[in-house]
Formats: structure tokens, sequence, C-alpha cells
């Protein structure tokens, strides 16, 4: 019986699950598929319902981090296999090659001569980094990574000339290390819901029309334009913003599942546009306002701004307009009719759709939708935490990822 | 560590080399009174730079090391020499090089002081020893026998933990007792399926390592983490000893009495909890007991969303009703059920079940607002104002449920505190309305405070479970409304809460935020003149007072806030690795400058959690402000001790800015108001400044958020400004 856990996914959930339990004495092995920690909740501008910043938590969990010997974290990883039995598992770990090594001090001086751009993921693309480039500024490791898919390798070698601290291996290989654990954590996370497959939103095709995603980095002030929430075309400053809710959930064409967090999140964003802009205006178009629980006096504070407008109604399409505008039709339920409204900015609320639905979870099931059953069908020993479990916003997945971590050491305690 | 061996190594990589000249660096460290030895090294973190540090660890017996290089925040495992050494960090990169003008003499005497301060740090502090107590349990309490506190108690003994589980009534089971039915539990999540209580009942009553004690109620709680001493009311008022507590005491249905206006009192009017009652009698009846009922309305938020009720959502009443309405069809295939919502809100999946519902055509949805119910007749009607309509409508009913909301059971409104306002701490005003639960023997009151509508919730959504009393968590309905799954998952995260906090207090170390921190407040008590400020405004209630008025510490209940530290007008209370000293000698360890050098110079007290982070990525963007300033970080602003305050001053120092967290409602002190109370003891100062004739405006508080490092620069310089307009200080030499 071996008492080690290994978490998988070093999001919020993840690192959450890794940390409660490290604290309460066991080993951990936390493996993250991207070269940082802190998954989607580190791209995020503010949380809901406080509107205080994602990094605030992070930062103090990184310290936990810092602070305890029992976690292992690897980046740039992914578990390859799991094979053995619950108590008794034995996992592969492939760790991809950063090409920088932990010499790296991240002063940036490889950036400044690297004449490769990429899209930054971190950003959705809104901007580019070179082939080399640190994650983010306050990415956990605070160490630069190389987009080998872009670089030009040695050929170029412009990077290498001058690290002054022999911190670049372009012939870096990637690696292997197994791990023996009692327990998997599953805390493989969400991604967006792709918000192009619903046709008639105008997404992909009418520059000014953006997911909520790209609306956190948009208002960040480390995002691609230093925080300004801006139309997407021109750069120019926003005025008439719209935010369609259930875009691709309570659909089933899409996601039948309600994802829980978006009518929060355009309560918070609508918050972010009415802030940065006194003159705008804000529409909401919605099926059901849904603020379960304490969040209620979150909807009542933004619902008393007569700037944001709640329309109880489906969106019915999404058209480009003049210069550049989105022009958004709606039923209004409440109102009686039709709406159409032309916008700077078009935000399509979409939902979460578990990671696990399109990658490899071994010794666990999925269920129709993509989220990782929380008992019976996995093995025992191996638990979802988080978004992996069901579609949470932060402080539920973080919740469900301290019972994960009980859960974990259950599965190995001696009595 | 009676002896300290110090070694100071300074990093000239990282364009620090460029930025300042080193070789004057090492001549400042080299003459700090304990004679350090000092090396300079070009990449200090590389591996020959580690080696250099860890040589003269085992070759000179150095024990004590000064790392002069980058942010405590990177690099952190590189200068990791093992517990016996202990470590400090000199920020030269972020706080120097990448924020100041390279070459400059006013960049240099920035770092020149950084290595002064960071020596006279190190000279004042020393490892701290954990506290470790003899005979810690390590068993769980867990108060409330429903389903959050069966799962608490279950999650909590399968991880190896004795559990001493206490319910008020005769039976375990609680509030779900009464439900024949619970909301779907797994995929498909279509339908409600049998209430599996009973199993989790059987689940604890046959678990050996638990023991449950019904009709129970606790009579008082003493001590602390690790060592809580119980004594229980109940026949025989068994005394025990427990590690740490998990509070499950579910909550009460909203008092359907005070309804009227949606037709309570009627006859047929009745709450969603005795419908549940009538869905286990099998029959749909009126009140008589006989006459079938066929047309049954559904008041959403009776009570809930409502501000002359229940402000809140109560989460649970859409998915309840829905229930009940299949309930409905199920009972009398004839019988109609009318659902009148303001919103339906079936989070997640949820809505599979919604979506099921939907599609029967005898479950009718009205999207409206119930103005009132009356009886005509011997029907009842509902009054609608239908939203969709956008008129009213009058809808028949044999039967009207009213879908009450949850107030948690911690929450009772005739608990009033008999004290003048005027003379209520803030711990007074915290226990209004708490139903006497947990009856802690602390001297800040008996009950958990709650962060709104009498919940005892986490203010933090990065830390659900943190509460203001460390080793007491709480889980399900008390904790906020939700529905039985989530109340099951609750529970086992506050059941590891627990585990961990007695895992922590075993080894002397602080839980959360400061989780492994090994030092805790130390009271100088023959000094103390009993003000009792430790004890007003420690956040976490971790001391109480003696009949005299004199402290009694309880370090297993303390976060290490050092909220204390800083209240304390004697300076008495110091942890071994911070402390009143270590920070008044940074504080007078700097080069100041002559009045008629015409060099300003600033002092920046800095939270750690926020703040400092923030100055990192100034650094890191290479954001320049004012060279004149030094930042000191402190655990948390509320840790500021006056006494620095007057040390700088009467040092020469210009001015002093405080950078704290955010307060007010959206709190984000991690100590809870460790800001505003530097806010409050700064406004003391500009009192006695304004008095010494001294300009208020040199002592400054703001506050910075963790993401906001763009405004260091208009903080940081604009203090300066204000600065420059005033004399400078007239201390200066003294």
């Amino acid at each position: 019986m071996n008492d080690s856990i290994l978490v998988i996914g070093g999001g919020i959930g993840g690192m959450t699950a890794a940390i409660e339990a490290a604290e309460c004495g066991r080993q951990v092995y936390l493996v993250e598929r991207e070269p940082w920690l802190g998954g989607r909740v580190a791209r995020m501008n503010k949380y809901f319902p406080k509107l205080c910043p994602p990094y605030c938590g992070l930062e103090i969990n990184f310290r936990r981090i810092r602070a305890n010997p029992n976690i292992r974290f690897f980046t740039s990883s992914q578990v390859v296999s799991i094979s053995g039995k619950p108590g008794d598992f034995v996992a592969v770990i492939k760790t991809d090659p950063r090409y920088v090594n932990q010499k790296c001090v991240a002063c940036d001086d490889c950036v400044k001569v690297c004449p490769v751009s990429r899209p930054d993921r971190f950003n959705y693309g809104m901007s580019q980094t070179g082939a080399i480039y640190l994650p983010h500024q306050m990415a956990m490791p605070a160490r630069h990574v190389i987009d080998m898919d872009v670089c030009e390798g040695s050929s170029c070698g412009e990077c290498v000339k001058v690290c002054k601290y022999d911190a670049i291996e372009l012939d870096m290989e990637d690696s292997e290390t197994t791990v023996e654990a009692g327990s998997v954590v599953y805390a493989t996370g969400w991604k967006p819901y792709d918000a192009s497959k619903i046709a008639n939103l105008g997404y992909g095709k009418i520059d000014n029309v953006i997911s909520n995603v790209e609306m956190e980095r948009l208002a960040a002030v480390n995002g691609p334009t230093s925080g300004g929430i801006t139309r997407r075309d021109n750069g120019e400053p926003v005025r008439t913003v719209a935010f369609v809710q259930c875009a691709g959930s309570r659909d089933e064409n899409h996601l039948p599942y309600c994802s829980s967090i978006c009518c929060l999140a355009s309560l918070k964003q609508a918050r972010y546009v009415r802030d940065q802009y006194p003159d705008s205006e804000v529409y909401i178009f919605y099926i059901d306002l849904r603020a379960p629980g304490k969040y209620e006096s979150f909807y009542n504070k933004v619902k008393a701004d007569p700037n944001i407008h709640l329309v109880k109604g489906k969106v019915g399409r999404i058209d480009p307009g003049e210069g550049g505008a989105a022009i958004v039709t709606a039923e209004d339920i409440l109102g009686g009719g039709k709406m159409r409204v032309s916008c700077d900015l078009v935000v399509l609320a979409t939902g979460m759709e578990p990671t696990a639905k399109s990658c490899d979870v071994p010794m666990a099931s999925v269920d129709g939708e993509g989220f990782i059953a929380q008992n019976n069908q996995s093995a025992p020993g191996v638990i979802p935490a988080g978004v992996a479990a069901g579609p949470f916003d932060v402080t539920t997945s973080i919740q469900s990822a301290t019972g994960a971590a009980l859960k974990a050491i259950q599965a190995a305690a001696t009595r | 560590m009676s002896d300290k061996k110090t070694g100071v190594y300074i990093c000239s990589g990282c364009s620090i080399g460029e930025c300042v000249d080193v070789a004057s660096l090492e001549k400042v460290a080299a003459s700090a009174p304990n004679s350090p030895i000092v090396k300079t090294h070009p990449f200090l973190c590389g591996p020959d730079g580690a080696d250099l540090v860890k040589k003269d660890i085992s070759e000179e017996g150095v024990n004590t090391v000064s790392i002069a290089a980058c942010s405590a925040r990177v690099n952190y495992d590189i200068f990791d020499f093992g517990g016996d050494v202990m470590v400090d960090r000199i920020d030269l990169r972020e706080r120097v090089a990448w924020s100041h003008e390279p070459g400059d003499g006013e960049t240099q005497e920035l770092a020149e002081d950084y290595i002064r301060m960071g020596l006279a740090k190190i000279g004042e502090i020393s490892l701290p020893e954990p506290y470790k107590i003899e005979s810690t349990s390590s068993d769980i309490m867990v108060v409330g026998g429903g389903i959050a506190g069966l799962s608490a108690a279950k999650n909590a003994a399968m991880a190896g933990h004795k559990v001493v589980l206490v319910e008020k009534e005769n039976r375990l089971g609680g509030f779900v007792n009464n439900l024949p039915r619970i909301f779907p539990q797994k995929a498909p999540h279509k339908t409600p399926e049998p209430s599996d209580i009973a199993e989790h009942v059987k689940a604890v009553k046959d678990d050996p390592d638990i023991t449950v004690h019904l009709n129970t109620t606790i009579e008082s709680v003493s001590g602390g983490p690790g060592m809580f001493d119980v004594t229980l009311r109940n026949g025989t008022g068994s005394k025990l000893r427990v590690g740490a507590i998990v509070l499950a005491t579910g909550f009460k249905p909203y008092d359907v009495g005070k309804l009227s206006h949606l037709g309570a009192g009627l006859p047929n009017v009745i709450s969603s909890v005795e419908f549940e009652k009538m869905a286990a009698s099998g029959k749909l009846a009126l009140h008589d007991n006989v006459t079938p009922a066929q047309r049954i309305v559904f008041v959403q938020c009776a009570g809930s969303r409502d501000e002359n009720h229940l402000p809140y959502c109560s989460s649970v009443c859409c998915a309840t009703s829905l229930k009940q309405a299949a309930y409905v069809r199920e009972m009398d295939q004839d019988a109609t059920a009318t659902i009148i919502y303001k919103d339906i809100r079936t989070t997640g999946k949820t809505e599979l079940f919604y979506k099921n519902v939907q599609e029967d055509p005898g479950i009718f949805l009205t999207k409206g607002e119930v103005t009132g119910v009356r009886l005509s007749g011997d029907e009842l009607e509902v009054c609608v104002e239908d939203s969709l309509l956008g008129r009213q409508v009058v809808i028949k009913a044999d039967v009207v449920v009213l879908a009450t909301g949850m107030v948690p059971a911690t929450f009772d409104e005739s608990v009033t505190i008999d004290k003048p306002v005027d003379q209520m701490q803030d711990w007074d005003r915290e226990q209004v309305g708490k139903a006497p639960t947990l009856k802690l023997d602390y001297r800040q009151g008996p009950e958990l405070p709650d962060l709104g509508y009498g919940f005892p919730d986490s203010h933090f959504i990065c830390f659900p479970y943190e509460t203001r009393r460390t080793g007491i968590y709480t889980a399900g309905a008390v904790r906020h409304p939700q529905d039985t799954a989530t109340a099951r998952n609750d529970a086992a995260g506050a059941a590891l809460k627990a585990i961990q906090c007695v895992t922590m207090v075993e080894r002397g170390e602080a839980v959360s935020p400061r989780a492994g921190d090994k030092s805790y407040p130390q009271f100088a008590l023959d000094r103390c003149t009993q003000c009792k400020r430790c004890t007003v405004e420690c956040p976490f209630g971790a001391i109480n007072e003696d009949e005299k008025a004199y402290p009694i510490p309880f370090p297993t209940r303390c976060r290490r806030c050092a909220t204390c530290m800083g209240a304390c007008p004697v300076q008495i209370i110091n942890f071994a690795d911070y402390s009143i000293p270590m920070i008044g000698s940074m504080i007078k360890s700097v080069e100041m400058p002559d009045e008629d050098s015409g060099k300003l110079r600033a002092l920046a007290f800095i939270c750690e959690n926020d703040a400092m982070p923030a100055l990192d990525m100034a650094g890191i963007n290479r954001i320049r402000y004012s060279s004149s300033v030094r930042f000191i970080q402190l655990r948390c602003m509320g840790s500021i001790n006056l006494q620095w305050v007057a040390d700088a001053l009467s040092f020469g120092w210009d001015g002093i800015i405080m950078i704290g967290c955010k307060h007010g409602d959206d709190y984000q002190c991690h100590n809870i108001k460790g800001s505003e109370l530097a806010e409050i003891r700064a406004s003391k100062v500009q009192e006695t400044l304004d008095r010494l004739m001294l300009e208020s405006d040199r002592v400054v508080v703001e506050s910075l958020a963790i993401n906001e490092y763009r405004r260091i620069p208009e903080i940081i310089d604009g203090f300066m400004q204000g600065l420059e307009a005033l004399e400078p200080n007239p201390y200066k030499g003294f």
C-alpha cells in the first residue's frame, strides 16, 4: 500500500487537492500539461462576487507549495499511463522539453532577440509572443519556455547567444518519470465551449463577437490590451456591449447542462465595462438569471445600475453591421416582441466543457457529458476534483478538491 | 541558535552588477556588527553559486545566510539549505536593478540600505522552535447528525481518525429523514432518486471509530486545536478531548408563519416541508386528509430573494418544487402542478432534471410574481403578475405549496447582546443573532462569527473553509444554502481541514494561510499593562484574558498574522523570526542623509501577501519609481506597531507609507481586517503629528491589490511629491 497521491491537473482544483493533502503529510505528485501552474483561473481578471484578483489566492497557494517539501510538481507534463491497482498505482509521467533549464532567471533578454512570433495561448491568441517566452508574469515556475513548433532552432540560436546563464538547450529531449501512488485525483478542469459551433452567433466571423474567457483577458492588466476593453476590429473604446447567456449551454445541440458560472461571469464582466466606461450601455440576454445562494446580493448590486439592461430572451442571431458593429437580434419576452441592438462588442457567455471529454483518463470513467464519475464507475481511489467532476464555480471547485484530497488520503489510509 | 555565524552572498547577475557597484555593497556588508563572511557571485542561483554557500555552511560553520539577489518568490528551492540554516533574502533585483536607474547614486544608496536593513534584520531573529503541546488529540468532533454531519464523520473515520458525532435529536439523519426522494445524483440526472439516508446512518452506526451521542448538545468547549476540551450536555455530561471540530448543524426552514402575504395561515396553504410529508403519505389530499387535491400550485422564492425576509437565494427550492411536481404527477396522473417562479435556478447537471420535468404535460411553469393568495369560497386563488403575459392572472388551486428557504441553524434572531451600542466591541456585535451551539470559552465570544445572513461561511473564494476560529470548520447547509449531494462533498472537505489542522498542530505549525509557519507569538507578561488591545484585535479569537485582564494566549488557535504584535502599545508580543526589535533595527540601520543634502527618505511598510508580489511584478515589468523609498514587508498590515512609526520619525525618515490590501465589505485581507486596523492606527499617529506640529501628510495609508502593480509609481512617486512640498523631517540628526 502506497500512500502517495497523484494529482493530474495543476489548475486551482489540482493545486488545492495537492496542497491540502500535502499539508496532511502526504507525498503528492502534481502534474500539469502547461509550462506553468494555475490553469484557467490564472487567466481570469477578477473573481465574482468580490471582484478581487485571482492572483491573490494563487500567490498564497504558490507560497504553500514553495514551503512544502511533500509536493513535487511537473509542468509541461502529462500522465501517459496508469497501471496497477488502487493502493498501488504506477503512473508514467512524460515531460515535454522546455528547452530552458533551471538556470533561467527570467531576465527576458532572450525574448528581445527572438525573430519569431506566435499567438499567445495565455491570451487566447489575442497577442503574440516570441518562440521563447515567459508564460505569463506571475508564472510559477518563473522560467521561460520555447515553443519548438515555431522556433527556428539551432539555425537561429540568437537566444542561446544572448543568454548569460547558459539556460537554453535547444536539443533538450523529453523525459519520463515513473511514480507510485495509492490514489489518483483527476483535476483536469475544463475548456471553454467552442463558440464557433454555434453558427447563428457569428463567433469567428464577426471581429467584435468574443467569448467570455477572451473578455477576461481584455480586462486584465496583464492582458493583450493592458486592461483596456476595446473593440477587436479597431481597438476603439466601446459604448454598447451585449452579453449572450447560455451560448452553448442548456442546449441539446451543444452542452445540455447549465454551466453554473456564466450568469455570474457576465454580471461581473458587465461591471468591468461599466467601471471602465461611465457612459456605456450593457445588455444581458438571458433565459433564467442564475445567481444562487449569497450571490443574489451581487446580482442585485449589478441590477441596480440603470445602464445595465437585463433582457429575458434568447438571442436569435448576430449579424455584422455598419462600421464593424455587431447587430444582436433577440426576443424580449417580458417587453414583448423582438429587439435589435447594435453593439461595439458582443460577449458570448460560453459554457464549460470538461477536458476529460476529449483526453485519456486512465482508470476513470466519464459520464455522457464528459465529467468524471464521482463514485462506483471509476476505480476506487480514482477521484475527480473541481470541474472534472461537474460545472462548478471557483469556490465550489476548491471545496470539491478539498474533499477529493480527503478521499485520496482514505484510499491509502491504514486502519 | 546561540552562536550566529553569518554569511552574506551578493549576486551580481540579472543586471544587478551593471546597476550598482557591488564592491561597495560588499564593504557595507562586511562592516556590519556581526562581521559576516561576504562573497559575491555572478550567478548565485546557478549550481556554482549555491555550492559557494553550501561550502561555507559545511566548512566555515555558517548558519545564518543572507542572500542579496532576487525576490524570495523565486529560487526558493535553490536557497533552501535545510532546516538548521536560517536564510533571509535581500531583493536587489526586482526592488533595485529592475526598477531603478542604473549607475545612479540614489540607486546605489538604495541597494546599500537594503543590505544594511537585511543584516539588521537577520541579527535580531532566530529560527523558531515549534510550539508543541503534550497530549494532543487527533480525534474529530462533528456537531450535527444530518447528511453533512454523517458524511463528515464517516469521511474522517475512513481517513483513520476517531470521531465523536453529537446530535441533538433522538435519531440520526436530520432533515433528509423527511424526504422520500432526493434530487438526481447520477447520470442521466433525469429523475429523483429514493433517499439513501438510511445507508448513510447505518454506515456511521456500524463504524467502530465513530461514537454517536444522540439527544446531546454541547455544554462548553475550551482550549484550542489539538486540545479542545468538550463537555457534552446529555444524561452523563461526559467530557472529552478532541483535536478539531466540524460544525454541520444544517438549516431550519424559513418560518412560513411570516408569509401571510402569500396565504400562509389559510387552509391548504402549506410549506414545501409539509408537502414532503404529504408525498411520504402517498396521498394528495386537502388538509382534511380525505378530499383529493388535484391542482397543486408551487410558489417559488417564498421568503427568499426578498428584502423583507431572506435577501439571498436558498439555492435548492427550484429543484425541490420540480421534484415535488414530479411527486404530484406520480401520485395522481390527472393532477396538475403549476410552478410560479422568478428564475428557475437549476445549475449544473440539475438542468437535465429540469428539462425532463418540462416535458411532462401536467406540469406548468409560469414566470411571475405572486401578489397574493386568497380564499374564494372554498377554493384557493393565487394572484400572479405574469411576467410573460404582462398582466395579472388568477390561478385556482386546491393546495398551494410555499417553497420556503433555508435559514442557518446557527442563526437565532432572538439572541441579542445586553449592552449599549457604544460600549460594544466588534466581538459583541458578532454574537448578535447567534444560536448557542458551540459555547466556546473564548474571550471573543462563544459562537463563530458569520459573514452575512448568519452563515458562518468563509469570506474567501479561494479558501472556502477558512473560518475565523482555527480548528473549527463548517460544512453543509449551515455554511451556505446547498443540496444534499453538495453537502456530502462539502463535509468531506471540512473533514479534511479538521484532519489537516490536528496534523499541523501536532507538528507545531500554523495552518493556512501561513501554513507550516513554526513561529508563534510570545508574550513578555511581566511588562503587560492589561490594556486588552491584543484580545480585542486578534481576528481569530486566539487570546483569552484572566481575571486581572492579562492575556492568556492559545498558540494552537493562532494564525500567526501578528495583529497582536501590532496592537500592543508596550511591545511585549514578539515572534522568534518577526519582532518589534527586528523591524525597529531595520528602520534604524539605514544611512540617513543630512538635512541639507536635499535627499528625502521614506519608509514603506507593505503587506507580504498582495503588495509585495505586486512590487515584484513592477520589477518584472521594469516599472520605475522613486529610489528614495525603502520597503519593509510585514506579515499583514495588522501587525504594524506604532513604535516603528515613532522610531522612524525620530530617526529622521521624512515620511511613512503603509500599503495594505483592500478593506470594506469585499475585503481581501487574509487576516480579516489588517489593513483596516493599520488605517485606524495611522489615524492616531496623524493626530499625534498634528500635535507635534509635524505635518500629518507624512504618514499615509494606501491599498493595493496584487494585480495593480501599474499603480505603484503613482502611489510611490505621488507620496514623494507630497513630502517634497514639506520641510525635511526636523528630527533628522537628533
